[in-house]
């Protein structure tokens, strides 16, 4: 049974195509890193496959079912500047609406979901910054709270957008920790990822996607220089592939 | 005159009850209002009330009667076709939301107001006291239109505090909240629809022209208090709930001040004092916090 299966999906824009027959699986207990340039549709994948945007067409199984956000068995991690941070509210408080799901409606927050967001903030190293106004918190801070509040959706396949985007070397490093524990605990992880350089290192598995797929599976098959060079055209300029000079 | 106000307030129970219903109405505001400037709908609101008096007057031309939760229905029904027609222009044409709020609100309200011409100028029109609905005039409201007004700002205070932590979740973070397993759509659609509920009620005392302002002074002045969405609801549900207390009273025992103007002075006021002692980003605050930090600087010689 893979993680996410996708079949025939198309997206548009004002009826401009975005994304063009995507089919794909990801396997379960994988990192998997979804590599292309700007404009390649990234995003744009992750919030259709989780039903934030409207598909044109396409089904969608996550574990094996048809994916609805009532089973809460996906963890979101949406990109850094799509909230405002001046929000009157503080990091505690971010990371318990991971639990909002769970509470049920009209109720507060229990003193277990309490306990279990303070959790997640101690293992990201931000115990101190609890009732820190968000505005306050550096940018790699403002990320390692969007993925407490992942965390503590105590989820089974995560979804994470650009979570490396502009942090600091402390934040990309217990990003990467939490990562890897999470794959130790049987959890999938698919993040939108930017940093070429990196893939090899953090990600078992890669999908390189340019409006449509072009190629999926273990990183080191698909991690290719041909199909980077498929995947980004005229624009990769400075990569240099793992083991080789760069030059000029 | 504020010897005045208290034996009215003491001893008139029609002043009770003018006080007590502007009072949940200023609450009712000020939590609402919280959501909707947070929600970057502020405009939103302004567009509703102006759109409110087309609405009256074509209810008071039905029923050729002053019946409030007719009148107020009719209000609704504009209010909603408003926000309707700004998120349809927005959505299909290339006009931006502001030109589109602008257009809708001036259309509609241009239209209330020829509506209004032609009724105060029919044999009894003038008796109507439709015109009360421009300015407000909480004094005008009969013991009927009090308990109606009460009764809905209670209700509203109540599903504000009953999905307060859905709501947090929605603004703060649609995709999430999405993600979360929250119906977003029912959740947005009965939002607009409380905001639009929370202005009609309000438009008899504060009137169709200042409305918005009793929803967003409070909402703008307890964020200069707060970091909290929790205590920033309750701070402008209290300066609301003074600013409408204060508006009734006055315009209640000095013939001839409308309400609405009265009520937005008062709650300017509360932003002035808000906006230079808020203790959490206040002008004075400011200062302090740069003061300190500077002297910090030099005392570790740098």
């Amino acid at each position: 049974m893979d993680a996410l299966e996708v079949r025939n999906l198309h997206v548009a824009y004002d009826r401009k195509a975005v994304l063009e027959q995507v089919d794909m699986t990801i396997p379960k207990e994988s990192l998997t890193a979804i590599v292309g340039p700007n404009g390649a549709g990234k995003s744009t994948l992750i919030k259709a496959v989780l039903g934030m945007l409207k598909r044109s067409s396409g089904e969608i199984s996550i574990l094996g079912k048809p994916y609805n956000p009532k089973n809460r068995i996906v963890g979101y991690v949406p990109q850094r500047g799509s909230v405002d941070w001046d929000f009157p509210t503080n990091a505690l408080d971010v990371i318990l609406m991971g639990r909002y799901g769970h509470i049920g409606w009209f109720k507060r927050p229990s003193k277990q979901d309490i306990a279990m967001a303070k959790e997640a903030l101690q293992k990201l190293g931000m115990e101190e910054y609890a009732d820190r106004q968000i505005r306050q918190l550096s940018g790699g801070q403002q990320q390692r709270v969007f993925l407490a509040r992942a965390l503590v959706q105590d989820a089974e396949v995560y979804f994470m957008d650009e979570p490396f985007v502009g942090v600091d070397a402390k934040t990309e490093k217990a990003i990467i920790d939490l990562l890897r524990e999470l794959k130790q605990k049987g959890k999938t992880v698919i993040v939108v990822h930017h940093d070429l350089q990196t893939v090899p290192e953090y990600f078992d598995h890669t999908l390189l996607l340019n409006r449509t797929v072009i190629a999926n599976g273990p990183t080191e098959e698909v991690f290719t220089k041909e199909l980077l060079q498929k995947t980004y055209g005229g624009t990769l300029a400075f990569f240099t592939a793992p083991g080789e000079q760069r030059s000029g | 005159m504020i010897q005045e106000m208290w034996s009215s307030l003491l001893h008139q129970p029609n002043t009770q009850w003018v006080v007590l219903s502007t009072m949940l109405l200023g609450i009712a505001s000020g939590v609402l209002g919280s959501f909707a400037l947070l929600k970057k709908q502020s405009l939103i609101g302004d567009a509703v009330a102006h759109a409110a008096l087309p609405g009256i007057c074509i209810a008071y031309l039905f029923i050729g009667e002053k019946q409030l939760l007719i009148l107020l229905i009719g209000a609704t029904a504009t209010g909603l076709l408003a926000t309707y027609l700004i998120q349809l222009i927005t959505a299909t044409t290339r006009i931006k939301k502001d030109a589109a709020i602008c257009m809708v609100l001036s259309v509609f309200f241009g239209m209330g107001i020829v509506l209004l011409t032609r009724i105060t100028r029919q044999a009894d029109g003038n008796k109507s006291g439709l015109d009360n609905f421009i300015f407000g005039q909480a004094a005008a409201m009969t013991r009927n239109d009090v308990y109606t007004m009460a009764g809905v700002a209670g209700g509203l205070i109540l599903i504000a505090f009953l999905l307060f932590k859905e709501w947090k979740l929605l603004i703060f973070d649609p995709d999430f909240a999405k993600n979360s397993g929250l119906p977003v759509g029912m959740l947005e659609t009965l939002f607009s629809t409380l905001l639009v509920v929370t202005v009609v009620i309000g438009i008899q005392a504060v009137g169709v022209i200042l409305m918005a302002a009793l929803l967003i002074i409070p909402a703008i002045s307890a964020r200069y208090w707060t970091d909290r969405l929790s205590l920033m609801v309750i701070i402008a549900g209290g300066i609301g709930a003074c600013s409408g207390i204060a508006g009734a009273l006055i315009s209640t025992i000095s013939t001839g001040l409308a309400t609405g103007p009265l009520i937005v002075v008062t709650a300017a006021g509360c932003f002035v004092v808000s906006f230079t002692f808020g203790i959490k980003r206040g002008l004075i605050q400011k200062l302090t916090a740069h003061r300190i930090r500077t002297e910090r600087l030099k005392g570790e010689g740098i």
